[in-house]
């Protein structure tokens, strides 16, 4: 069986373990995040949403990912 | 002739801004915006629930096509965490038009005033067009104009306490002192503090607390509402002077 290599990553604020060859759009559609309603930060540098199909992750990454929500 | 709130040279109808936050639901939310005719309301920038995805999203119930969404940075302590905040909120649709809040104190959420003014040069040169929540200090407001400032949002008292307008005095000396919008931010708790707002001469108020925790937030919304059109009708039609005598409304001539 051939292995699939992992890296640890941070997504707001939770530890996660992912396949490395993922890209950030795949990760983003795998977890069904509506790129519409949000914006992303890798390791605090905003992410322009029309590149994330090129930006793959790497291990020790720390993604954040906001939206709006009710407040004052 | 119409009377419109100007912000950044794009003309509201209505004067009455709102929170979206402490309501019980959006559904709740919703309505309150509704009822109190708002076109713009304030949100706030979080992080995306991805461990639960059926949880409801904002812009489900308050579309921003039809709703001005004024990203607000509620809750930042330092103009670093304010400016990341805003530069995301910019991301998630392409807004400009934001609000800056910089607290610096927990207990009373006073702003911290030198981070604020800082943050507001930044964002300023960034290219967004920055309303400020400030303190009711009227030489802090200038600076805050001269700083880039699109709006001017002094507190009538600490957030969510529903005191009212604490310092009439100073609000009136930062009318008579700018230009710029000035739109009272915090503190109200009641439909006559938004109308003692406009009278002040106020361009708009901003409530969250006074509406989404009153006991019927939907009709405190359309009170508020209607509080601020008859606080600002009030003002521009001019009050007559205040006299300690009485003087009669009925003409003495013709008496019996």
């Amino acid at each position: 069986m051939k292995k699939i290599n992992k890296v640890k990553i941070k997504i707001n604020g939770r530890k996660r373990s992912i396949n490395s060859k993922i890209s950030l759009k795949s990760l983003l559609s795998t977890n069904k995040i509506s790129l519409k309603k949000v914006a992303i930060e890798v390791n605090e540098k905003i992410i322009n949403k029309k590149m994330i199909n090129k930006i793959k992750i790497k291990n020790g990454d720390k993604i954040e990912i906001v939206h709006f929500i009710g407040g004052g | 002739m119409d009377d419109y709130l100007n912000i950044s040279n794009k003309n509201f109808k209505s004067r009455l801004i709102v929170g979206t936050g402490k309501y019980k639901n959006f559904k709740e939310c919703s309505e309150a915006i509704k009822a109190s005719g708002a076109q713009i309301v304030t949100v706030a920038v979080r992080r995306v629930n991805i461990f639960d995805k059926k949880k409801p999203l904002l812009m489900d119930y308050i579309d921003p096509k039809k709703i001005t969404y004024l990203p607000n940075t509620a809750g930042c302590f330092t103009s670093s965490e304010a400016l990341r905040t805003l530069r995301l909120a910019r991301e998630i649709g392409g807004w400009k038009l934001v609000k800056l809040e910089v607290l610096g104190d927990k207990k009373t959420l006073f702003p911290d005033m030198i981070e604020t003014i800082k943050s507001t040069e930044v964002l300023t040169k960034e290219g967004f067009k920055v309303m400020v929540y400030c303190s009711d200090d009227p030489l802090m407001a200038k600076r805050l104009e001269n700083a880039g400032a699109v709006a001017i949002m002094p507190l009538a008292a600490p957030i969510g306490s529903g005191l009212g307008i604490l310092n009439k005095v100073n609000i009136k000396i930062i009318r008579s002192r700018t230009k710029l919008p000035l739109i009272i931010d915090a503190g109200l708790g009641q439909a006559s503090d938004a109308s003692i707002a406009m009278e002040l001469g106020c361009d708009g108020v901003l409530i969250n607390t006074a509406i989404a925790m009153a006991k019927n937030p939907i009709q405190m919304a359309q009170a508020m509402r209607f509080a601020v059109i008859a606080g600002r009708k009030s003002f521009l039609s001019g009050r007559i002077k205040k006299t300690i005598y009485g003087k009669a409304s009925s003409p003495k001539k013709g008496l019996i």
